[in-house]
C-alpha cells in the first residue's frame, strides 16, 4: 500500500493524477482503466477541494493498492472536512434534451458507472470514499 | 492541455493535446468565449486529447448549446475512453461526433 497527503486543492489535482498514475505503472494497469481512474481523480479530488473545508482548505490522504481476485485498484481518498457522501447525489437524467441539461451530478456518476465498485463511509471525523477497479 | 486553434472565416477548429480535466477546462472555456462571435462552423478535434472530465462536459455543453444558436458544432477523432463517456452521460445524443 502507498500512501500520500497533500493540501486538498485544485491546482494539487495533477500532482494526485501524476503520483497515482506512478503506482498505477508499477502495477501493470491497463491504460483505459488507468484513464478512468484519472477522470475519477479529477471529480473526486475536485470535490474535496472545493467542499470539504469550504471556505478553507485543509488536507487529504490519497491511498492506492492492489487486492487480488480479482486483481483490482483501490484507491481512498480521506479527508477531515464537513460530512458528505457523494453517493446519495441523485444521479442526472441523461435522457434530457440539451436546453433542460446541466453538468450538476455528472462527474460522481461517470465515477459510479466507470468503478467496480465505490463506497463512502465517516468514520473518526474522517469522509473516506474508496473506488475500486479491476484491472 | 495544448489547444490548436484555427480561424478560417466562419469556421473555428479546436485541436486539443492532453487532458481536458478540471485544471485544463477553464483554458477552453476562455479560448471559445475570446473566439466564437461570428462562427457557424466549431470543429473540435480530439485526436490528441487523452480523456476528458465532468469539468470538460460541462464547457462542452455550453459550446454545443451556443452553436445550436449560430451554426453547427463537430467533434473529430474521440478515443474509446472519451467516447465511453459521452455515451455513459448521454452527451452521445446531443453532439455531433464524427
Amino acid at each position: 500500500m502507498k500512501e500520500m497527503s497533500i493540501e486538498a486543492t485544485i491546482d494539487n489535482i495533477p500532482t494526485v493524477t501524476a503520483w497515482v498514475d506512478e503506482q498505477l505503472e508499477t502495477m501493470d494497469c491497463p491504460m483505459k482503466a488507468q484513464m478512468q481512474i484519472d477522470i475519477a481523480i479529477d471529480e473526486l479530488f475536485s470535490n474535496i477541494a472545493r467542499y470539504a473545508y469550504n471556505p478553507e482548505t485543509g488536507p487529504a490522504t490519497v491511498r492506492v493498492e492492489v487486492v487480488e481476485n480479482p486483481m483490482a485498484v483501490v484507491i481512498t481518498f480521506i479527508d477531515k472536512g464537513i460530512p458528505y457522501d457523494p453517493l446519495k447525489k441523485e444521479d442526472p437524467n441523461t435522457k434530457l434534451p440539451i436546453e433542460e441539461r446541466d453538468e450538476g451530478g455528472l462527474g460522481i456518476y461517470m465515477v459510479k458507472k466507470t468503478m467496480d465498485e465505490v463506497t463512502y463511509s465517516y468514520k473518526d471525523g474522517q469522509n473516506i470514499l474508496t473506488i475500486k477497479k479491476n484491472i | 492541455m495544448i489547444i490548436d486553434k484555427q480561424l478560417n472565416g466562419s469556421e473555428l477548429i479546436l485541436s486539443l493535446t492532453g487532458r481536458l480535466d478540471t485544471t485544463t477546462a477553464p483554458e477552453l472555456e476562455a479560448v471559445i468565449k475570446e473566439n466564437i462571435i461570428g462562427v457557424t462552423n466549431l470543429v473540435m478535434d480530439f485526436a490528441g486529447l487523452e480523456y476528458l472530465s465532468s469539468a470538460g462536459l460541462r464547457v462542452i455543453l455550453s459550446a454545443q448549446k451556443t452553436m445550436n444558436k449560430q451554426g453547427e458544432m463537430v467533434i473529430r477523432n474521440v478515443n474509446e475512453t472519451i467516447n465511453e463517456v459521452f455515451e455513459i452521460t448521454g452527451f452521445i445524443d446531443i453532439l455531433t461526433i464524427e
